[in-house]
């Protein structure tokens, strides 16, 4: 409540800065036969942050328990610095959450449904009927507000569901999957979206999903879980410093009728490692990936390409799936435990 | 107030700002008496296809006006010939129209409830601040209300029909009293039951002919046997068998305790003692029905 006052979303973030948005404390939720968190201890700040796990990996129970629905078996969460177990309704005014599934009627317009959602949350009638406008507006539904929600495109219905979750101005929103179903432009209109959300509204964002390289490029924080444990919290930056990998394609020339082994072999006489990037795919061979050990790495593959004259089609960046970190975490501990016995025998 | 953002390179069309910022909310946050208001209002409004396609509106009212015509012609009748007291009594309005009211509420129960379950709307509610209990409550007094206005208008109609015809005006103001409280419990009563059957389905046709079953079978039942009773002598069985309807409750009921003849075979109604009976199975049920509900949402949750 010490934050209605501020009006503007700059000023708002600004307060919020040094604030734990969400923090929970070896938080478990047991079901009769899965547990789906286990002793899930987590401090989220202020911005986008992603949880990110496989289907069943807690991360639609964690939002649950975190707008006070469900009870945890075990620990304790805080959102906005309110107890979920016993402050639950105070919570719900302030956070805004957007289902995974379809949540949406079919025969009324999508004005008038995010109006009536809208003073479901506790907003006037005058003030849903404007907030309802704004908002529709931002998430990019103009004209077509006014038709029934049944017409509507996949792409269309998340702007929909999105606009419910931000229509009474949340201090933070939950976003179950959004970027399911969509196709890739869509995705990325929904993750520039989300993006915009937290730098221009100044409201945090939670987005769970399964794919680790989408929220990569949205996120400032991701969170990994699975079987509901704690796999990885991290800061982006850190992300990607330690699992940058770079594509390079280039052009053949009559000098180098293979390009790519050319680029390949003086490469390596630099030193620079190229990893095996065959994976049996057609087309795959053009394909050079290698480790990005910092700036230097770019500069000299642009040397390299330049000194053979041969034309760079492309450099970018490779993101990671969610399987990558997985399997680097259960090296660790593979490794982990080795030592333990070295050191046990 | 607004703080302006450059816009970012567009993604696409759709996407686009046009250069409006976003505004913070900072206005009166109304909470969960609001909500839950709101969500009663919205649920009654619908009830008669009101905010609704214009294909939502036309049983509903259709209904309304058919309860309404019948009432209308009665006041004209009586009238015409200076009759010295209505044709029907405003208690036993409401069970002649029994199918009428038990249309309506087959109809408009499922849409009160399994549009949210089917189309999932039921976790958005309680993503804000209102609770299970608050869901409950509105959606509940909003079909009672519903059901009131459509069973308590034609009682207004034969009313100010009455005092039109100069009929003595104690007696009927008496009567139509008794006729209000009546048809107020049948309200509450078969909007419970409407809604504990349809609240179990999220496919409307499934709720609309479940209700129309359970309304129309445990009638027919219980009045074949009463008449059965009736054929074989034993009429304080009557009173008895008619506490398994719905429709039949509300007739014993009125007939013990607000003056209502009732249309038990034989005129046979309870008594002063089975009356009791009758008010309590009547405010049981409604009890039933709301505690019913209450467990089933705590299920639904998200």
């Amino acid at each position: 409540m010490q934050l209605c006052g501020v009006t503007t979303g700059v000023v708002r973030v600004t307060n919020v800065d040094d604030v734990t948005v969400i923090a929970t404390e070896s938080l478990s939720k047991r079901f009769p036969r899965v547990t789906a968190l286990d002793r899930l201890s987590l401090d989220v700040g202020p911005g986008v942050t992603g949880l990110v796990g496989a289907n069943g990996a807690g991360k639609s129970t964690m939002i649950k328990i975190l707008l006070g629905l469900s009870p945890a078996s075990e620990g304790r969460a805080e959102v906005l610095g309110l107890d979920v177990a016993t402050k639950g309704a105070a919570i719900r005014e302030r956070v805004g959450y957007m289902p995974e599934h379809d949540c949406l009627p079919p025969d009324v317009s999508a004005t008038e449904f995010v109006v009536h959602m809208a003073r479901m949350s506790g907003l006037p009638p005058t003030a849903a009927r404007e907030r309802t406008a704004d908002t529709l507006r931002h998430v990019g539904l103009y004209e077509e507000r006014y038709r029934p929600i049944g017409g509507y495109s996949t792409g269309m219905k998340q702007r929909v569901k999105l606009a419910q979750a931000l229509v009474h101005d949340p201090q933070l929103v939950f976003l179950d999957e959004p970027t399911n179903g969509l196709d890739p432009v869509g995705r990325d209109d929904m993750l520039g979206l989300i993006r915009r959300i937290y730098t221009d509204f100044g409201i945090s964002v939670l987005v769970t999903s399964h794919l680790l390289g989408e929220l990569e490029r949205t996120c400032d924080h991701v969170v990994v879980i699975d079987g509901g444990k704690l796999l990885r919290s991290s800061s982006t930056t850190d992300f990607t410093q330690t699992t940058t990998t770079l594509a390079v394609e280039v052009t053949d020339t009559d000098e180098h009728p293979d390009g790519t082994r050319a680029v390949r072999e003086a490469l390596h006489a630099r030193g620079v490692e190229v990893l095996d990037s065959t994976g049996g795919l057609p087309g795959a061979g053009h394909i050079l990936l290698l480790t990005a050990q910092g700036e230097e790495t770019y500069d000299v593959v642009r040397d390299v390409v330049a000194d053979l004259g041969l034309g760079l089609v492309r450099m970018e960046q490779r993101r990671h799936h969610i399987s990558e970190v997985f399997t680097s975490a259960d090296a660790s501990d593979e490794q982990q435990r080795k030592e333990a016995v070295g050191h046990g025998g | 107030m607004a703080v302006e953002h450059p816009v970012a390179a567009p993604s696409g069309d759709q996407t686009r700002i046009h250069n409006i910022g976003y505004r913070s909310y900072d206005g009166p946050r109304l909470g969960r008496s609001y909500a839950t208001r709101s969500l009663y209002s919205q649920s009654l409004r619908g009830a008669y296809g009101l905010g609704r396609s214009v294909k939502s509106k036309v049983l509903p009212m259709l209904l309304f006006v058919v309860m309404c015509v019948p009432a209308a012609i009665m006041v004209a009748v009586a009238v015409a010939t200076k009759a010295k007291d209505l044709p029907v009594d405003y208690t036993r309005y409401a069970i002649i129209m029994q199918a009428v009211i038990s249309l309506y509420v087959a109809s408009q129960a499922p849409q009160s409830v399994s549009r949210d379950l089917r189309f999932k709307t039921v976790p958005l509610y309680f993503s804000r601040p209102i609770e299970t209990a608050d869901y409950v409550r509105a959606k509940y007094a909003a079909l009672a209300s519903a059901m009131f206005i459509l069973t308590a208008a034609p009682l207004i109609v034969l009313y100010v029909g009455a005092l039109l015809a100069k009929l003595d005006f104690a007696d009927q103001t008496k009567g139509f009293g008794q006729g209000l409280v009546s048809v107020a419990l049948l309200s509450l009563l078969f909007a419970g039951i409407g809604l504990v059957i349809a609240s179990v389905t999220p496919r409307r046709g499934f709720g609309i002919a479940a209700v129309i079953a359970v309304m129309t079978i445990s009638y027919g039942a219980v009045s074949t046997l009463q008449a059965i009773a009736d054929a074989q002598g034993s009429t304080s069985a009557i009173p008895w068998i008619g506490l398994f309807s719905p429709v039949t409750l509300i007739d014993g009921l009125q007939s013990a305790f607000l003056g209502a003849s009732s249309a038990f075979p034989g005129a046979v109604g309870p008594g002063n003692g089975e009356g009791v009976v009758y008010v309590l199975a009547v405010l049981g049920l409604i009890a039933a029905c709301y505690g019913l509900l209450l467990r089933r949402y705590k299920k639904v949750g998200l």
